[in-house]
């Protein structure tokens, strides 16, 4: 049975509701963004450098650097405010000492660039120190100006500004493993752009119909392959999955495969069709499995089988009887995202309560979580919580009626090698380390 | 929505019914009264749009998804036929109907900048007004009818597919507006209206005085003020049917009458009902 020992817990209190979490490549970085369109940048700190067995302090995160990326705009031709919130961050490839992110709100995409400056040139000729001009009577001789080390300065600097390719908003982004391409997702298309070119996109899906009257079916969201970069997958508002080939053609409405679960009779209400939407998709880190989260389930899907998942976690099947509660008070249509961790083995999705749930794999079991610190210990282990739904009433069970369905785990990233999580619960964003396994398991 | 304590009575008047069928009729009538409740609930959602903000077009398509489920149901049924058919004339063709729906929902005044609550176009919703006013404005041609009855819309939309033939005349008489003709529900509320048509013009008359100046949260708040929690029973009852039951033909008056003094008319022809039960509904609205 896995379990998470959390030794470190860092809590940080950000500003605005997060609506975004992710890690970059190499886990050193974690970027959130908020409501406000604000991303906040955590480094983690390397203390000891060298010394990888060492449990010691080294491994916190640290804000690192803030910055505005979206303001709120507006839409003069349909009279619409364009919202700031940041919808998602992907991180590139780093190729140099600078790292870039991708950020998007509900229309445009902007590529920042993330440099540090330590160093900074002195003894100028013609400038003083403080960077008046000298009264050149004074200068005598030449100098050439030194690099000296200064404190560091994180400059963060947009650096593309990808917009006017969308007329609905923006769910999806991912950067393509070429490290040339991305490609963004609206409600019904889906761009390939250059990282390189902002005045032009491919537009590679389009399932808007002839007329809008007819439509049933929107796109919940799209990734590329990790490692085929022909490929990539889109969700939809129908529970299907569909995997493109790029190189079959250049629109690919048509899929190459479509993954679909046949709808079970038994379990069918007038809810079935929104509690199937999908809401969020993710390849594995091997690129074989897809993870897929709708309303009360995760499933994993293996891209050689169509016909249904091989795997489905409940998450909360206890919400089952209240779907008409949540339908009036618009909770069903909650979007909670799903990760893999490291190694494929394990699962994580958020619940509501300030609950996430986590999902063994090889054992096919799951634990629930909380995201939530109690002041008196600020290094505990976190706690296996429970949802009372029948039988034996444990201490500490929590009520299905009592649940807080205003406090919703929508956001969440696992560190790309480490058991290391980061959680979004409103502003508060929750960092969880399992030191007893600092290694994966 | 249900007002506390009003729980209408299953009449089954001089029939004599076993008590089986009874508690099945009882069953099938609380199903399909809660199904009418969701059906509200859903219609007022797709209306509940921010004017600032385009919508959530995911949620809007399901929303109308599910609208459009239920009404297939009930049309399976043959509640929502007969709901229709009580209204107007049996000999009416639908291609009659909806031309002549049409008609009363052209606006009056052409150059107005058509302020649209389309269900189906999710071109961005526009902030409209109380929900009641939609349905209740819509029936009256001499008075403003730049709205456009949400339920006709609905209506309209799975009835597409059915009278696809249909279409073409009314794309031809269609103004500048998104989407297209009407359903049979405004021809009845018209039906209602000319058997008494001053004091119905007089009735939204008032509604019209309401429209034109936006102050809609606080009547929204009074009206879904007195919302009963008995109100989630709905849970236990639409998520656990799988098929919708027989209906026999006493449910449909449920259906259609009026349950209480609530906003939920938007998809019935509550026109129909007495005048004392609009006016009623227009002092909540009104708040007088």
């Amino acid at each position: 049975m896995y379990k998470i020992n959390t030794n470190l817990f860092l809590s940080f209190f950000v500003a605005d509701v997060i609506s975004t979490v992710e890690f970059n490549q190499t886990g050193d970085l974690l970027a959130t963004g908020d409501k406000g369109g604000r991303v906040v940048i955590f480094q983690r700190e390397t203390e000891s450098k060298g010394e990888s067995e060492e449990l010691g302090e080294s491994g916190e995160y640290n804000v690192y650097s803030t910055f505005q990326s979206h303001e709120p705009d507006f839409d003069y031709l349909k009279s619409l405010e364009i919202e700031e919130k940041i919808n998602k961050i992907r991180w590139l490839p780093q190729q140099n000492a600078a790292h870039f992110l991708l950020s998007t709100n509900d229309k445009t995409i902007k590529l920042w660039k993330v440099s540090e400056r330590d160093k900074r040139p002195e003894g100028y000729n013609l400038k003083d120190e403080e960077g008046r001009i000298k009264d050149i009577s004074t200068v005598t001789s030449l100098r050439v100006p030194v690099l000296k080390p200064t404190d560091l300065m994180v400059e963060v600097r947009p650096r593309r500004i990808f917009a006017n390719g969308h007329t609905y908003h923006v769910n999806s982004i991912s950067v393509n493993s070429d490290g040339e391409t991305y490609l963004s997702a609206d409600d019904l298309r889906i761009n390939m752009w250059h990282l390189d070119i902002t005045d032009r996109s491919f537009n590679i899906v389009d399932i808007k119909p002839a007329n809008m009257e007819d439509l049933t079916e929107v796109i919940t969201a799209a990734e590329f392959h990790p490692h085929h970069c022909q490929l990539f997958v889109y969700s939809s508002s129908k529970g299907t999955l569909r995997l493109c080939d790029m190189r079959e053609s250049a629109l690919c409405d048509k899929h190459s495969k479509i993954f679909e679960e046949p709808e079970d009779p038994g379990n069918r209400s007038f809810f079935s069709e929104i509690i199937s939407s999908v809401s969020d998709v993710k390849f594995s880190h091997s690129g074989r499995y897809l993870l897929t989260r709708d309303y009360l389930t995760v499933k994993v899907w293996d891209l050689n089988m169509e016909k249904g998942p091989v795997e489905t976690y409940q998450v909360h099947e206890y919400l089952r009887s209240k779907l008409c509660s949540l339908y009036e008070n618009d909770c069903i249509f909650d979007k909670f995202e799903c990760v893999w961790n490291s190694t494929d083995s394990v699962i994580m999705t958020g619940a509501y309560n300030s609950f996430f749930r986590m999902f063994d794999r090889e054992t096919g079991r799951g634990v629930t979580l909380e995201a939530w610190r109690e002041n008196s210990k600020p290094r505990a282990v976190l706690r296996t919580r429970r949802v009372y739904t029948g039988g034996r009433r444990r201490r500490g069970d929590v009520g299905v009626d009592s649940l807080d369905f205003t406090k919703k785990i929508l956001h969440m990233a696992w560190h790309p090698a480490e058991n290391i999580i980061a959680i979004a619960a409103t502003n508060n964003l929750y960092i969880f380390q399992d030191r007893v396994n600092a290694e994966n398991q | 929505m249900f007002s506390k304590g009003t729980k209408r009575k299953f009449s089954d008047g001089d029939e004599e019914i076993s008590d089986e069928s009874l508690v099945g009729a009882r069953v099938a009538s609380s199903y399909s009264l809660q199904r009418q409740s969701l059906l509200d609930m859903s219609l007022i959602k797709l209306q509940l749009c921010h004017m600032l903000v385009e919508p959530n077009l995911c949620r809007s398509v399901l929303i109308a998804n599910t609208v459009r489920q239920i009404q297939e149901e009930m049309t399976h049924d043959g509640s929502w036929h007969m709901v229709t058919e009580a209204f107007c004339g049996p000999g009416q063709s639908p291609s009659e109907r909806l031309v002549a729906t049409e008609v009363l929902c052209r606006s009056r005044e052409q150059d107005a900048e058509p302020k649209l609550f389309s269900v189906i176009s999710y071109e961005g919703c526009r902030e409209e007004e109380v929900v009641a006013d939609e349905t209740l404005c819509s029936v009256s041609v001499s008075d403003t009818v730049s709205n456009v009855c949400l339920a006709g819309r609905i209506g309209q939309c799975w009835e597409k597919s059915e009278l696809s033939g249909v279409e073409r005349d009314e794309e031809a008489l269609e103004d500048s507006r998104l989407g297209s003709g009407e359903d049979e529900e405004i021809d009845t509320e018209d039906g209602a209206s000319t058997e008494s048509p001053k004091t119905t013009g007089q009735v939204f008359g008032t509604f019209e005085i309401k429209n034109s100046s936006p102050a809609p949260d606080s009547a929204l708040e009074e009206l879904f003020s007195d919302v009963d929690t008995s109100y989630y029973d709905l849970d236990t009852m639409l998520t656990g049917m799988q098929s919708a039951p027989k209906m026999g033909p006493y449910d449909i008056l449920d259906s259609l009458a009026p349950s209480h003094s609530s906003p939920s008319i938007v998809s019935t022809p509550k026109c129909r009902s007495d005048l004392n039960e609009l006016d009623h509904i227009m002092e909540i609205i009104v708040g007088s």
